[in-house]
């Protein structure tokens, strides 16, 4: 996937939004114009326009969750391996977040066990990308080393193996996101601009 | 990178032949079970290979990935 496929599939994930929540706008709107008292259904009608992104922003934001961990040696190992991958801001905010940053060609990767943010230039849109390494049963920080290692050596093949989940503005990932979590996005999304 | 963390296949040195041997097999066999061979580069560059590179200070061997 290059810079142009990916700003097409953004592009058709905006238009998909735009199908889902205008009709429910516009009957919103018809109904209180037809009828006043038929504001309850309007709100319902608005209601549907305000849950169904925010759904497909949920799906994105679990991209971002942990997974089950093994034993403590294995953990504790797999963490040094990734820590010597990164450099020290990095390894700062995998701590504090359990997400790696990574600047890259398409912009600014959050990667987690199960997946990775992408934030794009100018930070206002983000890719939730469902990936994780053939093997469920590593610890979770060799999980993120492996999506680390397949990104870092090929970016454009891994954004293509990787399934995307959700793509839109980054504020609704981030209210989708476990709150320990967000503070990545935030630097990531300074990052981009 | 494995389920223990992370497990040492192979050390060698290029003065030492019998080590290299013994890491070029390992390598080998690994790649046979499927694994990818990465070397870290400097931080955000990291590159696949086919070949053991025996210059290398690290190569790692990872496991496929897929769209979840």
């Amino acid at each position: 996937m290059d810079e142009r496929s990916l700003e097409r599939r953004g592009q058709l994930w905006t238009l998909t939004t735009a199908a889902h929540v205008v009709p429910f706008v516009a009957v919103a709107a018809l109904l209180v114009a037809l009828q006043p008292l038929a504001f309850p259904a309007s709100l319902v009608a608005l209601a549907e326009a305000w849950i169904i992104p925010e759904l497909y922003a949920q799906r994105g934001g679990n991209v971002a969750r942990g997974g089950r961990r093994t034993t403590p040696v294995a953990e504790g190992r797999a963490l040094g391996l990734l820590g010597d991958l990164v450099g020290h801001d990095a390894r700062e905010l995998l701590g504090r977040t359990g997400l790696v940053m990574e600047r890259s060609r398409l912009g600014v990767w959050l990667v987690s066990e199960a997946g990775a943010l992408l934030v794009r230039p100018g930070g206002r849109r983000v890719f939730c990308f469902c990936v994780r390494p053939a093997d469920a049963n590593l610890p979770s920080a060799d999980r993120i080393a492996h999506l680390l290692l397949a990104l870092r050596s090929d970016e454009a093949g891994f954004a293509t193996v990787a399934n995307l989940a959700f793509s839109g503005a980054r504020w609704r990932v981030r209210r989708r996101l476990p709150r320990p979590m967000r503070p990545a996005l935030d630097a990531a999304g300074r990052t981009a601009r | 990178m494995d389920r223990t963390g992370h497990t040492t296949l192979a050390e060698w040195s290029t003065a030492d032949g019998e080590s290299v041997q013994a890491a070029v097999t390992a390598f080998r066999e690994e790649l046979d079970r499927g694994s990818i061979a990465v070397v870290a580069e400097r931080e955000g560059q990291a590159t696949q290979v086919r070949e053991l590179p025996l210059e290398a200070a690290l190569v790692i061997m990872r496991r496929p990935i897929a769209g979840g």
